[in-house]
C-alpha cells in the first residue's frame, strides 16, 4: 500500500481525504485502484488512457513522465503526489 | 572552422569602427551602448552611455535605443565583445552602428570623459544597512537591486507581499500589471490595499503604498489585463524578473510563452485554500510552465475554479517566497528554485519538494516548438476568484 497525497482541488472526489492508501506495483495499477474506489477522480486525472496533460504524478518526488510513465514502479513505502495545475493567486 | 581570432577579424572587417576622438564628437547625436558586465560598468563608463550587457542585448536594446536609424556607438573594454554586439545590432536592423576601436581603454588613454557609478548615498546606506551587512549583498548588490526591474503580474494576494518586500528591498523599478479595482473581499489577504482604497484601481493603490514605503522605487503601473495584444509591449520594457501571481490559466500560459520568447525568468506562485506552490521558470536553464502542464485543463475540469477560498496568510507566505526568489535572481546569488517545485501545506505546516525537468517535447521551449504565437485561451474562471 502506497500513500497518495490528494491535492485540495481534488478532495471533493475523495470525500475530503487529504491522503489515501492505494494498491499497485506501478502507477497504472495504483491509479486503477484509486479510480475504482473514487470513480469521479478518474475523469480528473486520466484522459485518453493516459495521465491528463494538466495533471502531474510524482513518485517519491520525481515526475513519472520523466521515468516510465504509467509503468513507473511504486514501492510500498513510496509517496505518490497528484498535482493538477492550479491558477489561483491574484484577485 | 575559424579560430576565435579569425572569426573576430572577420566580424571586424564587416563593421564600421570609430576611433575615440571621432566618437566623442558624435556624443550629442549617438547613443553609446556599454555591453560589458555590471561590475565593469560600475567601476567606470563613458559619460552619458547606457548599460546593456551583451547577454541582454536583444531584449533590452529597443528600450535603450528605440530609433533604429539613429547612430549607435557600441563599446566594451577593448573592442572585441562589442564587435559581436555591433553585429547583432546590425542584424536587428540598426542602420548606423559603430564599434569603438580600442574600447573604453583607448577612450581613457585619450583622456576623454568617464564617469564612475555613484555609490550609495548616506540615506541609502542607512535604509539598506541590513542588506549592506550581508556579504552576499553588500553595496554592490544593493546598487544592483536599485538598478533592477521586476514585473509583477497581479497586485492581489501574491503580488501584495511580493511588491512590498521588493520595494522595501530597494528594487529600483517595479512594474505592476492589474486591471482590477480594490474590493472588500480582497482585504482579508491583499495587504497592499486598505479600506480607504475601496473602488480604487489596484495599480494606483499599490503605487501609492509602495512609494510611501520606499521613495527610491519607481513604480510602473499597467492598468490593463495581460493579453496577447499587450504582452510584448509590456515585456519589451526590459524586465530582469517576472513575479507571476495571476489568478487564471489564460494569463499563466500567456506569461509563460512570452517569458520564454523574451527570455525573462518567471517566479511562479499559486495558492488554493491552505496550500501553495512556488517555482522558478528560467528560460533555457530549466523547465517552463508548459513542460509541467502542456495545456490548461478543459473548462469543466478547471480545478482552480471549482471551489475557491484561501487562508488569508497563505499568499503572504507564498508571495514572500516569490519575493525571496526574485531578489536572488536579481542579485545573482544562491540556488533559485529552477527545476524544483516547492509545495507548502499550512495545515500540516510542511514543505515538500518535487523535481521538475525540461521536456524536450515541450510545445514552447522544447527542441521543436509547435507553439510559436500567443494563444488566447478562453477565460473560463470569470467571476470565480480565488
Amino acid at each position: 500500500m502506497s500513500l497518495v497525497r490528494i491535492p485540495p482541488t481534488l478532495r471533493a472526489e475523495t470525500n475530503g481525504e487529504r491522503e489515501v492508501l492505494a494498491n499497485g506495483d506501478n502507477v497504472r495499477e495504483l491509479l486503477d485502484d484509486l479510480t475504482a474506489r473514487f470513480p469521479t477522480l478518474g475523469s480528473q486525472i486520466i484522459s485518453d488512457g493516459g495521465i491528463a496533460p494538466f495533471v502531474n504524478v510524482y513518485v517519491d518526488g520525481e515526475d513519472v513522465r520523466t521515468r516510465d510513465g504509467l509503468d513507473t514502479p511504486v514501492e510500498d513505502a513510496s509517496t505518490v503526489i497528484l498535482l493538477p495545475a492550479m491558477a489561483g493567486g491574484s484577485s | 572552422m575559424p579560430t576565435y581570432r579569425e572569426f573576430l577579424a572577420q566580424i571586424r572587417s564587416e563593421l564600421d569602427e570609430i576611433a575615440p576622438p571621432a566618437a566623442a564628437a558624435l556624443a550629442d547625436d549617438a547613443t553609446f551602448v556599454d555591453v560589458r558586465e555590471r561590475d565593469e560598468w560600475d567601476v567606470e563608463h563613458i559619460a552619458g552611455a547606457v548599460h546593456v550587457p551583451r547577454g541582454r542585448l536583444e531584449s533590452r536594446i529597443e528600450q535603450a535605443a528605440p530609433d533604429r536609424s539613429a547612430p549607435v556607438v557600441v563599446y566594451c573594454e577593448s573592442g572585441s565583445r562589442s564587435a559581436f554586439a555591433a553585429r547583432t545590432l546590425k542584424e536587428l536592423g540598426y542602420e548606423d552602428v559603430r564599434n569603438l576601436a580600442g574600447g573604453i581603454v583607448e577612450w581613457k588613454r585619450r583622456g576623454l570623459p568617464l564617469e564612475a557609478s555613484q555609490g550609495l548615498s548616506p540615506e541609502a546606506r542607512r535604509r539598506y544597512s541590513r542588506h549592506l551587512l550581508i556579504p552576499e549583498v553588500g553595496e554592490e548588490g544593493q546598487l544592483r537591486l536599485l538598478e533592477s526591474k521586476v514585473l509583477l503580474i497581479g497586485a492581489g494576494g501574491l503580488g501584495s507581499p511580493a511588491a512590498l518586500y521588493l520595494a522595501a528591498a530597494g528594487v529600483g523599478t517595479l512594474g505592476i500589471v492589474d486591471a482590477d479595482a480594490v474590493d472588500e473581499t480582497n482585504l482579508q489577504r491583499q495587504i497592499l490595499h486598505d479600506t480607504s482604497r475601496l473602488g480604487t484601481p489596484k495599480v494606483a493603490s499599490a503605487a501609492d503604498r509602495l512609494r510611501a514605503l520606499n521613495p527610491d522605487v519607481q513604480v510602473r503601473p499597467f492598468e490593463e489585463r495581460l493579453t496577447s495584444e499587450n504582452v510584448d509591449r509590456i515585456l519589451e520594457e526590459g524586465w530582469d524578473v517576472i513575479v507571476d501571481g495571476a489568478d487564471n490559466f489564460p494569463t499563466r500560459y500567456l506569461v509563460n510563452d512570452a517569458s520564454v520568447w523574451h527570455r525573462i525568468p518567471v517566479v511562479h506562485g499559486s495558492i488554493f485554500r491552505f496550500e501553495g506552490q512556488v517555482t522558478v521558470f528560467a528560460p533555457r536553464e530549466g523547465p517552463c510552465y508548459r513542460c509541467l502542464f502542456p495545456s490548461p485543463p478543459p473548462p469543466e475540469l478547471a480545478p482552480s475554479c471549482a471551489e475557491g477560498g484561501v487562508l488569508g496568510v497563505l499568499p503572504g507566505i507564498i508571495g514572500s517566497l516569490q519575493a525571496s526568489e526574485a531578489l536572488k535572481l536579481a542579485l545573482g546569488i544562491g540556488d533559485p528554485l529552477v527545476g524544483r517545485l516547492l509545495l507548502f501545506d499550512a495545515l500540516s505546516a510542511t514543505f515538500t519538494e518535487v523535481a521538475l525537468r525540461r521536456d524536450p517535447a515541450c510545445p514552447v521551449c522544447g527542441d521543436a516548438p509547435s507553439i510559436t504565437e500567443y494563444i488566447d485561451y478562453v477565460e473560463f474562471c470569470e467571476g470565480v476568484r480565488t
